[in-house]
C-alpha cells in the first residue's frame, strides 16, 4: 500500500506532537506515526519541567498532567550542604512535576485535533533516499508494510533514533556524552514538595540523583550516571539503591514502579536539516547536557519544524531556516551547559561542598551566571582557569 | 562464541542500549530488542550501560 502525505512525523513524543500540531495548524496534511501502542507509556522521564517556556509554546498548564507545582530547586552537596534556588533567589526556577504519559497524550491529542492523523503501532523501518531527498518511508503498521510518500519528513524518534543515518547524518554519541538512568516512583517517603532536589557528587558519578516530588510522600527518585564511569552490568541501579539506603527519609518508602532510559549529554548535532528531512528533540541530541532535561527543547524545535514544514509544502523554500531558527532559541544555553557539564563531571566531592557553601553566601535575589562564576572562583580557584569559558 | 543477548526477563525496553550503540546494531521494537549480529562488534558498551543489566555477551555467566 502507498500513502501520500505532505508531512510525515516519526515519533509521537513531545517533539513529534508539537511538530505535527504546528504543521497541521498551518495547513499541511500531516501523518504522525508512533511505534508504541500507547503514546507516552511506558514513561521514560523524571517528569520535571520548567514553567518558564510553556507559555511561549502555547501549552496551557492543565491539572490533568500537573502532579505538583514547585517553588524552586535545591542542590545538595555530598556532605549535605544545601543550596536553595527559588523564585525569590533565582528568578525562574519554578516548575511542574508532571505525569508524562498524560502530558504526552495531551500533546498528541492537540496535534490530532489540529488535523494531523496518528497511527500507533506504526514503526518507521527505513527510507528510500535520492540525493538529499527522502522519497519514501517504509512503515510497519500492525504487521502491514505501508510505503509512505511524504513531501517532508520530521524525525522526532527520540534517543534511540535511527532516522538520521538514512540521510547520512551522524547522531552517534560518545560514551562520555551519555547518561544512563533509572528511577523509582516512591511512596511513603519524607520529602519537601515545595522543591525539586538534586544530589551531586560521587553518589552519582558524572551525573546526579534527582528527587522530584509529586506531593503527599510520593516522588520520582532517580539517577543518571555518566556511561563512561560505569564498570559492571546494572551499576546504575546499584548506585540508586545505594543512595536510597543511605537516606532514611527515602529508605522508609517503597518503590511502586521502575523507569529506565538514557539521555545524551552532548552538544546538539551540527546538522539537523538536510533536503526535505528535519530532526527534532532527542534524535538531534537537543537535551540540556547539564540537567538532562529535553522536553521543552524538543517542543520548541518541534514548533519551529512544524511551522516551516507547512510553509514548505505551500511552496516556500524555507526548510533551511530550521537550523538557524531553533539554534537562535536554544543553542547558547545548550553550549554553556555542555561546557559546565564537562567541568562538573570531574569536580570532587570536596569541591562540590565548597562550591555549594560559597553559593549559599550569595545574598541576592537574582543569581546571575556572572555572580555564580565569581562565587565559584573564590571557593575553588583550582577550577577557575577554564570556567571563564563557561559564561 | 560471544553473541550479544538481551535477557527479556530483565529488559525494560527503555532503549538506552539502542541509542548508545556505536555501530547502530540494536533496534527497539515495542517489546523486544533486536540485535543485528552481523553488525554488532561485541564491544560490551551496552552490557555495562544497561541500567538493569539485561544485556549479556553469551558464554559469560556474570
Ligand atoms: C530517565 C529519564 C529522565 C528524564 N527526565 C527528564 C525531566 O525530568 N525533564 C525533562 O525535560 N526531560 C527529561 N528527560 C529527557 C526527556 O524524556 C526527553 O528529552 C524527551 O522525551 C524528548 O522528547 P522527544 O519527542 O524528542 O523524544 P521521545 O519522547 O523519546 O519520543 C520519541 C518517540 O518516537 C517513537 N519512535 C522511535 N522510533 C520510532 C520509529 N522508528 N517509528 C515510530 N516511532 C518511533 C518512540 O516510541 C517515542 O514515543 C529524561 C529522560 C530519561 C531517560
Amino acid at each position: 500500500m502507498r500513502h501520500e502525505v505532505d508531512v510525515l512525523v516519526i515519533g509521537a513524543g513531545p517533539g513529534g506532537s508539537m511538530s505535527a500540531k504546528f504543521a497541521a495548524e498551518n495547513g499541511a496534511d500531516v501523518l504522525m506515526i508512533e511505534k508504541r501502542q500507547e503514546v507516552g507509556s511506558p514513561v521514560r522521564c523524571g517528569e520535571g519541567i520548567a514553567e518558564l517556556w510553556l507559555n511561549d509554546l502555547g501549552i496551557k498548564p492543565d491539572k490533568r498532567w500537573i502532579a505538583n507545582q514547585v517553588d524552586g530547586a535545591r542542590l545538595f552537596s555530598p556532605s549535605g550542604h544545601c543550596l536553595t534556588m527559588d523564585a525569590a533567589r533565582a528568578g525562574s526556577e519554578t516548575g511542574f512535576v508532571v505525569e508524562r504519559d498524560i502530558f504526552d497524550r495531551t500533546l498528541a491529542s492537540e496535534a490530532v485535533l489540529a488535523g494531523s492523523d496518528l497511527w500507533v503501532r506504526a514503526m518507521a523501518m527505513g527510507a528510500k533516499v535520492e540525493g538529499d531527498t527522502v522519497k519514501e518511508v517504509v512503515v510497519d503498521r500492525l504487521g502491514e508494510r505501508i510505503t509512505v510518500v511524504p513531501k517532508v519528513v520530521i524525525a522526532a524518534d527520540g534517543f534511540e533514533s535511527r532516522a538520521a543515518s538514512w540521510v547520512g547524518l551522524d547522531s552517534r554519541l560518545k560514551l562520555k556524552d551519555i547518561d544512563s538512568c533509572i528511577q523509582y516512583r516512591m511512596v511513603g517517603i519524607d520529602d519537601d514538595a515545595r522543591y525539586n532536589d538534586f544530589y551531586a557528587g560521587s553518589d552519582a558519578p558524572g551525573g546526579y540523583v534527582w528527587v522530584f516530588s509529586k506531593g503527599e510522600g510520593v516522588a520520582n527518585v532517580g539517577i543518571g550516571v555518566a556511561a563512561s564511569k560505569l564498570k559492571a552490568p546494572a551499576d546504575v541501579k546499584m548506585y540508586l539503591d545505594r543512595f536510597i539506603a543511605k537516606h532514611p527519609e527515602f529508605a522508609k518508602g517503597k518503590a511502586v514502579d521502575m523507569v529506565a532510559g538514557a539521555v545524551s549529554t552532548s552538544l546538539p548535532m551540527d546538522q539537523t536539516v538536510k533536503g526535505n528531512f528535519m530532526l527534532v528533540g532527542d534524535s538531534a541530541r537537543m537535551v540540556d547536557a547539564l540537567t538532562g532535561g529535553g522536553v521543552v527543547n524538543a517542543c520548541m524545535a518541534g514548533k519551529i519544524a512544524g511551522r516551516l514544514s507547512a510553509e514548505y509544502v505551500q511552496g516556500s523554500d524555507v526548510l533551511g531556516d530550521y537550523e538557524r531558527a531553533w539554534r537562535s532559541e536554544l543553542e547558547n544555553t545548550m553550549v554553556r551547559n555542555y561546557v559546565a557539564k564537562e567541568k562538573a563531571v570531574n569536580v570532587t566531592d570536596e569541591q562540590f561542598d565548597r562550591i555549594v557553601l560559597a553559593l549559599q553566601e550569595l545574598e541576592i535575589t537574582t543569581i546571575t551566571t556572572a555572580e555564580i562564576l565569581g562565587a565559584v572562583a573564590k571557593a575553588v580557584p583550582d577550577l577557575v582557569a577554564e570556567l571563564d569559558l563557561m559564561f | 562464541m560471544m553473541a550479544l543477548e538481551c535477557d527479556k526477563s530483565k529488559c525494560l525496553y527503555c532503549g538506552a542500549c539502542v541509542g548508545s550503540c556505536p555501530v547502530e546494531a540494536l533496534t527497539l521494537y515495542s517489546s523486544w530488542i533486536e540485535v543485528d549480529h552481523d553488525t554488532c562488534t561485541e564491544c560490551g558498551i551496552c552490557v555495562t550501560l544497561c541500567p538493569v543489566g539485561a544485556m549479556t555477551l553469551g558464554g559469560g555467566s556474570e
